[in-house]
């Protein structure tokens, strides 16, 4: 029981914990992508803007559509939304929550880019130099410029060494202002986001928490019931695999093997005996060169069928019987009954139980 | 019984040692975001003070809310305090209990917050420069053309040129750190004092009913666990019959049921044949493999495994080769 508990606690924790790590990392890749990012205004007044802007906003999406892409849930949610309804009736509320989930971890990165962007004031800086008044930071009567040449001046307010109207207005006093302004921003928004988070999970369990508890339970057999259903495959598919090639193997050589060879052996015979056997037995009747380079030979050129043959009954009656017990779960002692009835019509009508 | 002692007991101090840990971890976060945070105070008077009590107060509520949304017990309180009674009556000191106790968490962050803010300055330079009356020091600017109060303002901000080689920037804001400095110190004596006279005369009041209400805090923290982990092997469980009773229903012939072919069969022990089997769930042909895995797309099964969970026994009897009766569960 307690390695049953540490496994499925491992298993379910390794999923959300393993989700929270990505969503982690990408987090901290998107502060350090800002910090080794090299900002570099244009300085002209029809691109400041667009570049200000852009660099806000158009890395906050990439990230945003990586989380996408990183996680696994997404092609499940995908899957889930397309199915046609089947036996089995779909639930709007588990598609919504497994939207709600993956969104909730993918808009982490962005948010981070975002706050780091508007904490640093430089993207701000560089969109918004331009609607300064220059009242409030020089001498507005003082300049002979035109409205155009002003301007001009004033984009160029992020680019420290071509900054060239220091006798118009202070560039360091217009810079804290703007930066000023772009971190109240950031402080702003990080509050505004930590607030939702927080009305969504805190306050939550005040309403729909016995809808929640179930809807958090089917979306999570979803996921377990895709993944039952890959392994269960796999498992299938090397089962098959392996008796496929082995029926080559034995169709290729023309031999039959015995029949009750572990049965009498594993009881009567010695060590020896059985290694022997069992040694014998992995050749599957391929004794000769020849044989094996005809194996080799037609695996290339003419594989077998996917279709694994069946040394079952001979006579309508014994197909009878079996059917009416083959509703039942097959288990150790229906295998011996089976056993039975394969001996009894195909070769010996002596007993051996395996 | 030792080792579900052991258990829960890992159970339980595993919860408190997390979240004491989250705790430490978020207050470190804010060290870390105090320093790495570009303070820029905009040295205009309108501004100033808005600038900076905005940047000591609003972090930490930020933090606060972090502090609260991480930690575990906010769930477990909220979902105690709102359920309805049913069959298990309420404790609303249970309630109050978590709630001080993600409360104490969850303020630790913010504090740190505060304190550096305050420990380090330029907070408080940037917002009350314009109070401190600069007859007290000398070596003011008088030759700028500004008034008093636009002065007194861009006294955080070094880089401005009207203080160039001047010591009354310098006095002005040594003045007003060391008060910042103060206030900051006396928070901390003040929080500590509170701290340690709370720890040592707590056990006086009501001990017997705190040790009662901390042992049914934990007990609900430790079932909302124990809850979802059962669900979790549940679905499994559900799962896997789901899935395999969804491969046997694909068989379109009985008889593939029957056991393999017996030149297999003499080679391997018992439970390697049974492992094979069981794995094939009677699917042997491309034909079924595809349509299998056209219909788990387009025809998902229903979710009833009421056969699988619950099967019949009928009981089978026949001759062996002795002539005795033998008997067998199928």
């Amino acid at each position: 029981m307690d390695k049953f508990r540490m496994m499925f606690q491992f298993l379910q924790s390794n999923q959300e914990s393993f989700m929270n790590g990505i969503c982690g990392i990408m987090a901290l890749a998107s502060a350090q992508l800002y910090a080794s990012f090299e900002f570099n205004c244009p300085c002209m007044p029809e691109y400041n803007y667009a570049y200000g802007i852009g660099i806000l906003v158009v890395p906050a999406i990439w990230f945003f559509l990586l989380g996408f892409v990183l996680n696994n849930n997404v092609s499940m949610l995908a899957e889930e939304w397309k199915r046609p309804v089947g036996q089995r009736g779909k639930d709007p509320t588990i598609l919504r929550y497994m939207f709600i989930s993956i969104s909730q971890r993918s808009l982490i990165a962005p948010a981070v880019w975002i706050s780091v962007t508007l904490m640093d004031g430089k993207s701000f800086l560089c969109a918004y130099s331009m609607d300064l008044d220059v009242s409030q930071f020089g001498n507005a009567t003082g300049h002979r410029l035109s409205e155009e040449q002003l301007i001009r001046m004033l984009a160029k307010i992020p680019c420290k060494h071509i900054f060239d109207g220091q006798h118009i207005l202070s560039r360091e006093a217009a810079t804290r202002y703007i930066r000023c302004a772009s971190q109240a921003f950031g402080w702003m928004f990080l509050l505004l986001i930590t607030i939702t988070a927080f009305m969504i999970r805190a306050i939550r369990p005040c309403f729909t928490q016995a809808a929640f508890l179930k809807t958090k339970y089917w979306s999570h057999y979803v996921d377990i019931e895709r993944k039952m259903f890959d392994e269960t495959c796999a498992e299938h598919a090397k089962s098959f695999a392996k008796i496929c090639i082995q029926q080559y193997f034995e169709s290729v050589s023309g031999e039959m093997h015995r029949f009750h060879g572990a049965g009498d052996s594993g009881k009567n015979g010695n060590e020896d005996n059985d290694k022997h056997t069992s040694e014998e037995d992995k050749l599957l009747g391929i004794h000769a060169q020849d044989d094996m380079n005809k194996v080799l030979w037609n695996w290339h050129t003419c594989k077998p069928a996917l279709s694994l043959k069946k040394d079952g009954l001979s006579t309508d009656a014994d197909r009878n019987f079996v059917a009416q017990h083959t509703a039942f779960h097959t288990d150790g002692e229906t295998r011996s009954f089976f056993a039975y009835v394969y001996f009894c019509t195909s070769f010996d009508r002596h007993m051996s139980f395996l | 019984m030792d080792r579900l002692k052991l258990v829960l007991q890992y159970f339980q101090s595993n919860s408190e040692s997390i979240s004491n840990g989250i705790c430490v971890i978020l207050a470190l976060v804010s060290v870390k975001l105090y320093t790495s945070f570009d303070f820029n105070c905009p040295c205009i008077p309108q501004y100033n003070k808005m600038y900076a009590l905005g940047v000591m107060f609003v972090p930490p509520i930020i933090l606060f809310l972090l502090g609260v949304l991480i930690n575990r017990h906010t769930g477990v309180m909220m979902e105690e305090w709102a359920r309805p009674t049913g069959k298990r009556t309420k404790n609303p000191a249970i309630v109050k209990y978590l709630f001080s106790a993600m409360m104490q968490r969850a303020l630790l962050a913010p504090m740190v917050w505060i304190l550096m803010s305050l420990l380090d300055g330029k907070c408080f330079i940037c917002a009350f420069s314009m109070s401190v009356d600069p007859k007290y020091f000398n070596g003011i600017p008088n030759n700028t053309g500004l008034d008093l109060i636009k002065i007194m303002a861009k006294v955080p901000c070094k880089e401005d040129m009207i203080f160039r080689n001047n010591t009354f920037r310098i006095a002005v804001t040594r003045y007003v750190r060391c008060y910042s400095q103060a206030i900051g110190w006396s928070i901390l004596l003040f929080l500590i004092l509170m701290g340690a006279v709370a720890r040592v005369i707590k056990p006086c009041f009501n001990h017997a009913t705190f040790l009662q209400t901390r042992y049914w805090s934990s007990y609900l923290d430790v079932e909302q666990k124990l809850f979802d982990e059962i669900c979790v092997l549940h679905a499994r469980e559900f799962a896997r019959k789901c899935v395999v009773q969804f491969f046997e229903s694909m068989q379109d012939d009985m008889l593939l049921r029957l056991p393999l072919s017996q030149a297999l069969r003499s080679r391997k022990t018992p439970t390697e044949c049974e492992e094979e089997e069981d794995h094939l769930h009677g699917i042997t042909k491309k034909k079924q493999v595809d349509h299998l895995l056209q219909t788990w797309y387009e025809c998902r099964p229903e979710l009833d495994v009421t056969k699988m969970a619950y099967k019949s026994t009928v009981c089978i009897s026949w001759e062996d080769n002795d002539g005795h009766i033998v008997q067998s569960d199928v």
